[in-house]
Formats: structure tokens, sequence, C-alpha cells
């Protein structure tokens, strides 16, 4: 019993997961880089979802307040930030995204105070009976059942819609799908907004489930997001889902188990390490 | 006075670790997002030591023998991983390491170590060893970058195929530099102990990592001269602008970022650009 449990709280841990770095994935397949400041969208859209959710009464509301300023925001932060460094070795693009993930972070806090801010009347927090005594909070259902909906709606995108294949072209190689016609701009937006969007979702939910929006929110599921597009394979969205699910799970087995010796995100990485030494090219990618 | 001293020993201590992580991303052009690691290591060696009774100066080689060590290892399983991959994978160490610290009593966990003996010199002469010391090590610094070694670091920085063709083994230099780096960051982390007489595993965690390699980027990444004004610059910051104090994030990740942005080469690539004929100076590297 107490295995179905670790479990299953593991797999809520591990959706979010997903969530926040499914973003990622998409960002990093068409750019290489590793965008650390996609965290500060996800308190973005979290701070926009709760303040909009407080003041129209409407979570769908917030959600959606929430994932379009995430949106442009990550499109903005493309244009002004990434695109000049495209040229510029990769770490450039990384430290600068670190800076500018920590900046947000300190905007946040000025901005909205240190303590953090909550739903004045939170919704969705019933508790729902699932099976053997086990209960669910709804929010943590809903969300389950968003994240398996969004890799859907993903995947039939991607292969099925002409963005989405100009998407996977730019990908594989961005001259030749630019001689085909394909605006690399464009198709770089795109991805950025759609991927920005999924972090503001992301952020709304992990709002809900705790009820709190703090400035620091962000920043372990920041390193986290970047530990698990690198199990599952950097670039690969079905790579990075069952990378999340897995970390999830190997978290809340390793804090009953590990705890004693290593915290929780120290048991990530140490996963993370081990992984990495016996298969460099991360969990799920192919060579 | 005293204030001034203090200042200057803090200042003296940052330049020493800003340099060993310059050994490391400076000029063998490995990036490392965890080398606050390696500052604990040689701090709580140094911290427990000296509690144990040992002299003063006889921890200090002991503590760079240790972090030492820990980077070899480190640097065996980075061998594994290049570029984005081994800046997940030291970052994934430097929070192994809060994480194990943390949990372990006998390291006096989330309290920290406090009651450091004393060392015995007055503060004046504490500041003049640091100070000594930094000269040494840019000394060193100057002295490996010019010889054979460092010019195959430089190699495998711009172009580490291009070396392993040459018929260089990368890895063994690979090895050697993070052995020695983190060997002088155990040393940074000595004084660093004995110059608080308190440690606590937050002193060593992620912003630690990314402060000193802002002082590296912010210098010029492998000038050692930019490197040393750099972090010299950066830790007074806060002491001399008290209203910085509460800001002092803001200013280093919007420092970082603006760098990265619009000087990838750092405060020495500014220098260099302002000195040198128009168009000449371009440096970008393509990928």
């Amino acid at each position: 019993m107490l295995y179905v449990e670790l479990t299953a709280q593991g797999l809520v841990q591990g959706a979010i997961y997903a969530l926040i770095a499914l973003g990622l994935t998409l960002v990093y397949g068409l750019l290489r880089i590793l965008h650390v400041a996609h965290a500060a969208l996800f308190t973005l859209g979290a701070y926009v979802g709760v303040i909009v959710c407080n003041a129209s009464g409407s979570l769908a509301l917030g959600f959606a307040a929430g994932m379009v300023v995430a949106g442009v925001a990550g499109v903005a932060m493309f244009r002004l930030a990434y695109q000049p460094l495209l040229r510029q070795p990769p770490f450039v693009a990384l430290i600068a995204s670190i800076g500018l993930y920590i900046a947000a972070e300190e905007i946040f806090r000025i901005v909205f105070g240190a303590q953090g801010l909550s739903f004045t009347a939170p919704p969705l927090q019933g508790q729902i009976p699932v099976f053997g005594g086990m209960q669910f909070k709804v929010a943590e259902l809903l969300m389950m059942l968003s994240t398996v909906a969004i890799i859907g709606v993903l995947g039939w995108l991607q292969t099925r819609t002409r963005i989405g294949v100009a998407c996977q072209a730019t990908v594989s190689d961005p001259q030749m799908a630019e001689s085909f016609g394909i605006t690399l701009l464009k198709v770089r937006d795109i991805n950025f907004f759609v991927g920005s969007a999924l972090a503001g979702f992301a952020g709304v939910w992990v709002a809900l489930l705790n009820n709190l929006v703090e400035p620091t929110m962000g920043s372990v599921p920041s390193y986290k997001a970047l530990a698990i597009i690198v199990l599952g394979g950097l670039g690969s969205v079905r790579g990075t889902l069952a990378a999340a699910l897995v970390l999830g799970v190997v978290e809340s087995f390793g804090t009953i188990y590990l705890g004693q010796l290593l915290d929780r995100n120290a048991i990530a990485f140490a996963f993370l390490i081990l992984v990495l030494m016996v298969r460099p090219q991360g969990l799920f990618a192919k060579r | 006075m005293d204030y001034e001293i203090s200042l200057l020993t803090t200042m003296g201590v940052s330049v020493l670790f800003a340099l060993s992580l310059n050994l490391i991303t400076g000029f063998c052009g490995q990036i490392s997002l965890g080398h606050a690691a390696f500052l604990g290591i040689g701090a709580y060696v140094a911290a427990m030591l000296g509690k144990a009774g040992l002299p003063f100066l006889a921890t200090l080689p002991l503590a760079m023998l240790l972090a030492g060590a820990v980077g070899a290892v480190v640097g065996l399983a980075s061998l594994r991983v290049r570029a984005d991959f081994l800046a997940i994978t030291t970052m994934g160490v430097g929070f192994l390491f809060v994480g194990i610290v943390r949990q372990q009593n006998w390291l006096g966990g989330e309290l920290g170590i406090s009651g450091i003996p004393d060392t015995g010199l007055s503060k004046t002469a504490f500041m003049l060893l640091t100070l000594l010391l930094c000269a040494l090590v840019a000394a060193f610094s100057q002295y490996i970058r010019k010889s054979w070694m460092g010019r195959v670091f430089n190699g495998i920085a711009e172009d580490e195929d291009t070396m392993r063709v040459l018929g260089i083994d990368a890895s063994r230099y690979k090895l050697v530099a993070f052995a020695i780096g983190t060997a002088l960051a155990g040393l940074a982390g000595s004084m660093y102990a004995y110059n608080l007489r308190f440690i606590g595993p937050d002193s060593f965690g992620f912003v630690e990592s990314i402060t000193v390699l802002s002082m590296v980027v912010v210098g010029g990444i492998g000038s050692v001269t930019g490197v040393i004004v750099a972090a010299a610059l950066l830790s007074a910051l806060p002491a001399w602008f008290q209203v910085i104090g509460d800001y002092k994030l803001l200013v280093y990740g919007g420092l970082l970022f603006l760098m990265m942005r619009f000087s990838p080469g750092g405060m020495a690539g500014l220098v260099t650009r302002f000195f040198s004929p128009v168009g000449s100076v371009g440096k970008g590297g393509g990928t």
C-alpha cells in the first residue's frame, strides 16, 4: 500500500515536472539553449494567474491570462535575449539565461513582495477518493489529466499541422528548412510562445496545488527541469515526459528510503549523475 | 581600519575562489555550475580539522588535498559528458554537496559549524596572508597559461576534437585542470572558513556557484587580470553601496545578462575592443 501511495505521489510530482520541462524541451530542441529563465515564465504565469483569478473570480480566466502573459513574455525574451546570441558558443546563452533568471526572481520579490500571494478563495480543493481509500485533490487529478491532454495535442500539432511539421523540419536542419520557404524566425517565435505558455500553465497549477506563489517558486523546478530534459535525451517530447515521471517517482521513494542521507534535490541530482555516467546521451535518446 | 581589513580579506578570498574557477572554465573551457561545492569541501575540512586541534597552516594543504581529490573524481565523471551535459552534471554535483551536508549531523547539518578556532594571526597578518596567496595563485595561473599545458588547455577550450585529432590526450588535461582548479577552491574555502569562523551549507549553494561564475565571466573568461578585478569589484560592491545589499542578486543577475548579451568577452573583451582598431575584433565562434 505504501508503495502504491508513494508511486501516486511521485506521479503527481512528475506530472508537474513534465509540464514545466515540456516547454523547455521545445526551446532546447529548436535552439540548443539551456533556457534557465524558463522558470521565470513559470513564476510569472503563476503570479498573473493568481492575481487575475482573485480579481475576476474565474479560474479559467486566470489560466488564460497566465498562459498568454507568459507566452508573450517568452517571445520577448527570445527576441531581446537569445536571438542575438545564437551565433555565440552555447555557454554564453546559458550564462545570460541564468543572469536573466536571477534578475527576474529579484524583480518578482521587489514587485510582488517576498512573502508571496495566495488565492482568496482557492478553487478545486475538494478530495476525491480513488481506490483503496487513497485520496487525490481534484486539482491534482485535473492537473494530471490536462498534462496528458496537452501532450496529446502537442503530438498532434507536431505531426499533423503545417506549423508543426515546419517546427520539426527546423529542428532537424534549419538551413534546409529555410531554403524550403520556412521562416525560421516565425517558427522560433511560435515555439517560444507555446513553450512559455506551457510554463505559465504549469505555474498556475502549482499555485493551485500549494495555494501559494512566491518569488523563489521557480528556482528548484528550473534546475530540475533541466535535469529532466537531459535525462530525457534533450529535445525529445516523449523522453521528457517519461523522464519527468520517473524522476517524480524516484524522488518520492528516495525521500523515504534515503532521506537520512540526502535531501530531495540531492536525490534527484544523484539519480541524474548516475544515469549520465551509464548513459551519457540520456535515458531515452538513441545514439 | 578594522573594516577595511576585513573587506580586503573578503575580497581576497573571492579573488582566490574566482581564480580557481578560471583555471577550469577560463583556461580549459569546461563550464562548471557547481564550483561552490569545492569551496565548501575546503571550508568544512578546515573547520573540522581546526576544531579537532590541528594548527591553521596544517589544515590548508589537507583542505586542498581533499577538495582536489573530490574534484578529480568529479572530473573523471565529467569526462563522459560535454558542453550542456557537463553544465547540468556539475550543477548536480553542487546540489548533491549541499544536500549531503544538510543531512549530516556530524557536519553540523542545517546549522553549520560555528566556533572555528582562531588562526593565531592578527587580522592584518591574516589579510596579508590572503593577499599573498592571491598573488601566488595569480602568478601560478599566468605561469600555467604560458606553459605547454596552458596552450593545450586553450586548444581544448577552442576545439576539443581537433586536439584529439592532433594526438593529444584531452581527457588527461581536462582532469588535471579539474584537479588543480578544485584544489585551489579548497584553499579558498579554508581561508573562507577561518575568516568568518562560521560556515553553513547555504554558503556553498547554487547562488555561490553562479556568483563565482559571474566573476569569471564579467572579468573576461580566461583573463587573469580581468578575473581578479571583477572578483574584487563584485565582492566589494555590496559593502560599498549599502543600498545594493538588498538588491545584490538583481545586480549580479543583471550584470551577468548584460555582459553576455553585449560583450561575451567580458571586461577584458571590452578593454581589448576599446584599444583595438575598428573591425579587427569580432570574436564570435560559430557553433
